[in-house]
């Protein structure tokens, strides 16, 4: 597959992910994001790697969705001059991954007009170190630096800040919000985040290309399921196996068990957030319900590390198969009943309808994505759009709300654990038999391959690259919430500040996996 | 109304038993404080940081506020800001970008201060180690009394660790 127009051509990438890799100059770097904008191709992410070693030079990789999968455009930097094309002129989702780029490589957008303040780096590093270039020796650790981040100022008559985080009041994530309100409405949001950033780019080095799936489990833990299946398509591309039919039927039980778990749990807190608490203790308890299951049937709550290179490492015996789906029964019926407390619920739907709003025209122009993206007319789902075994059988149904508010992202929560009961009790029933784990071959040293899941959220990538030795060169897990985060400013403009938490659990974007 | 109520009342009470607290995860004989006893005669107070986790052990944290583990019953709450706050519940290798914000909320902290260190990644980085992004580990950053080792430790194992300072601290 092609970015439409495009005249390069583009080297297959082997693997379930129907996927091409093409090496471009400066000019057909820039066309290309063009072409995907003009053609309604999809920004998907953007990376950088020190190519040094290898060809003298750093690369720059950026990954489009079209219609047919996944391209990637590379484009080698000359290390004298590392700075490439700006792509967040075309696409503004850009912006930060460019931001992390510059912090971690030292590759710069050569755009006057790009936002040029750190992103990543807080300043536990010096602005002259760059962690993932392969010559970086770390020097004794800086002392901690106070955080001076410019935020955009808001001027006017009774304007005033809020500065929240990065600890926040509950059991979350940390990061930083900077609020401009007048009186309780607010003007503009900015979020800085990187507070959890764990050097996990740096840290696949360490590991093999058969043993990278677990670091890739952790990248966002809500989503482990997602990250070490795409971990393994990638890693399965470039050693060149196909897992066994009954390896991936599990792998997507997995999947659509993490989708629900993570589903339960959010409209638990969202009905709470609208100050409901009657609906988090009912969906922590299906929650828990469901984790206790997990953990019965596959041996971890999260059925963390269960997918690995090559198939999966366990199966649950037949007797915990059928509880599944005897459970999937069950709780579907209590989410059904929930559903109809909360659509009768006055106060709730009060609070749900029109707050966080994000117009889908928006969320096309700035590229949301996945569960919120569907629920502002983005219609996107991997498992429908390019669907690989089981999701090519089991026809997947796309739920999309075209309304854009809290009330259209709880609904599609509601509509989506539905889809996803139906999936598990199918995959249980039609699971071909046989083996669940394929030997693994040797990779070609500089063999790249990539990997892509629609996870509860959205869509995971990962984009693997070997070493000499079985090891890992490089490896770039992308999560979803990249795209999100900016969003969220939009969504929260003139909400009052009170809705906030409300707004933002209905997206619930992970800060662990842009962090990195 | 009446289905909420119907709901209640077919849910019943689904708490389970509190787990023992567990000696051989103890790490820091405690300097001794009388009004320990006391914690568990009044509520315990937590404060909890993600210092860089991968969000896992969050899951946990927040399953542990669901109703089979009853923890507000038992008189154990979270609360909204360290100066609260009895107890630090800290998960994630500790990020460099969270190092200063963890020493500042544990300074904020009353005395006794009891700090518990979550998951593999709160005992020593876990998976993501020591590196130029990670402190690998609570106790490279502030006193640590109790650790509880998984990844990520299950709602029970927390409440244990939880326990287990507190028994620390009162012996
Ligand atoms: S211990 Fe495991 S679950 Fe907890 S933060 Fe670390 S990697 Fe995540």
């Amino acid at each position: 597959m092609r970015i439409p127009g495009m005249p390069q051509s583009p080297q297959p990438l082997s693997g379930a992910v129907a996927a091409s890799i093409t090496r471009v100059h400066a000019a057909a770097w820039s066309e290309a994001a063009v072409l995907a904008r003009e053609s309604g191709c999809r920004f998907v992410a953007l990376w950088g790697t020190d190519h040094r070693e290898r060809d003298g030079a750093f690369s720059v990789l950026a990954a489009y969705a079209t219609a047919q999968g996944l391209c990637v455009i590379e484009l080698p930097v000359a290390a004298t001059e590392a700075a490439y094309p700006d792509l967040a002129g075309v696409f503004p989702a850009a912006n930060r991954m460019q931001r992390s780029a510059r912090d971690l490589l030292g590759l710069m957008p050569k755009d006057d007009a790009v936002d040029t303040r750190a992103w990543l780096r807080h300043g536990a590093w010096r602005e002259d170190e760059f962690p993932l270039r392969r010559d970086f020796a770390r020097a004794a650790p800086l002392e901690p630096a106070p955080d001076s981040y410019a935020f955009v100022r808001v001027e006017g008559d009774g304007v005033h800040e809020i500065a929240v985080g990065p600890i926040h009041a509950g059991i979350i994530e940390p990061g930083h919000f900077r609020f401009s309100v007048v009186g309780e409405k607010v003007l503009r949001l900015e979020a800085h985040l990187g507070y959890v950033h764990k050097g996990i780019d740096k840290r696949f080095e360490d590991f093999t290309l058969e043993d990278g799936y677990r670091l890739a489990g952790r990248v966002s833990g809500d989503s482990t399921v997602a990250y070490a299946w795409a971990y393994a398509q990638a890693a399965e591309s470039v050693l060149d196996v196909r897992p066994p039919a009954r390896a991936l039927w599990l792998r997507a039980l997995m999947l659509e068990r993490e989708r629900v778990a993570n589903h339960l749990g959010d409209l638990g807190a969202l009905g709470n957030d609208g100050g409901f608490g009657f609906a988090l203790a009912q969906f922590m308890r299906l929650k828990e319900d469901w984790l206790r299951a997990n953990d019965a049937a596959f041996g971890h709550r999260f059925m963390m590390d269960r997918i690995i290179p090559g198939g999966v490492d366990s199966e649950p015996d037949r007797a915990h198969l059928e509880g599944l789906v005897r459970q999937a029964r069950e709780v579907l019926e209590e989410v059904h009943a929930m559903r109809r407390i909360f659509d009768e619920h006055s106060g709730l739907q009060d609070r749900f309808l029109t707050a966080g709003h994000v117009a889908p025209l928006l969320a096309h122009e700035l590229g949301l994505t996945g569960l919120a993206g569907r629920a502002s007319g983005q219609a996107h789902d991997l498992r429908a759009d390019l669907p690989t075994t089981p999701y090519d059988v089991l026809k997947v149904k796309k739920v999309v709300y075209q309304g854009g508010d809290v009330a259209a992202r709880v609904n599609a929560r509601f509509e989506e654990i539905n889809e996803s009961m139906r999936l598990i009790v199918a995959l249980v029933e039609a699971m071909p038999g046989g083996d669940v784990r394929a030997e693994l071959a040797q990779a070609r040293d500089g063999a790249f391959g990539v990997g892509w899941i629609e996870g509860w959220r959205g869509a995971v990538l990962v984009a693997l690259e070997a070493g000499a030795g079985g090891r890992i060169r490089r490896c770039h897990a992308h999560d979803p919430s990249w795209h999100n985060w900016p969003l969220i400013e939009h969504a929260v403009m003139g909400n009052i500040v009170p809705d906030f938490p409300l707004i933002n659990k209905s997206f619930n974007l992970s800060y662990s996996g842009v962090d990195c | 109304m009446i289905p909420i109520l119907l709901k209640i009342l077919k849910t019943g009470v689904v708490s389970e038993k509190p787990p023992r607290a567990n000696e051989e995860w103890r790490v820091r004989a405690a300097t001794i404080q009388r009004e320990i006893l006391a914690i568990l005669g009044r509520a315990l107070v937590i404060r909890q940081v993600d210092a860089g986790s991968c969000n896992g052990c969050e899951i946990e944290l927040n399953a542990l506020n669901n109703p089979y583990y009853n923890l507000e019953g038992m008189g154990i709450k979270f609360a909204a800001s360290p100066r609260h706050a009895d107890m630090l519940l800290v998960t994630g290798p500790v990020s460099r970008n969270m190092e200063q914000a963890l020493r500042i909320a544990y300074e904020a902290m009353p005395d006794p201060k009891l700090v518990v260190a979550v998951g593999d990644c709160g005992r020593d980085g876990g998976i993501f180690g020591t590196g130029y992004a990670t402190c690998g580990g609570v106790a490279n950053v502030i006193p640590v009394d109790v650790v509880v080792p998984g990844c990520p430790p299950p709602p029970t194992a927390i409440l244990q660790g939880i326990l287990t300072a507190i028994a620390a601290r009162a012996a």
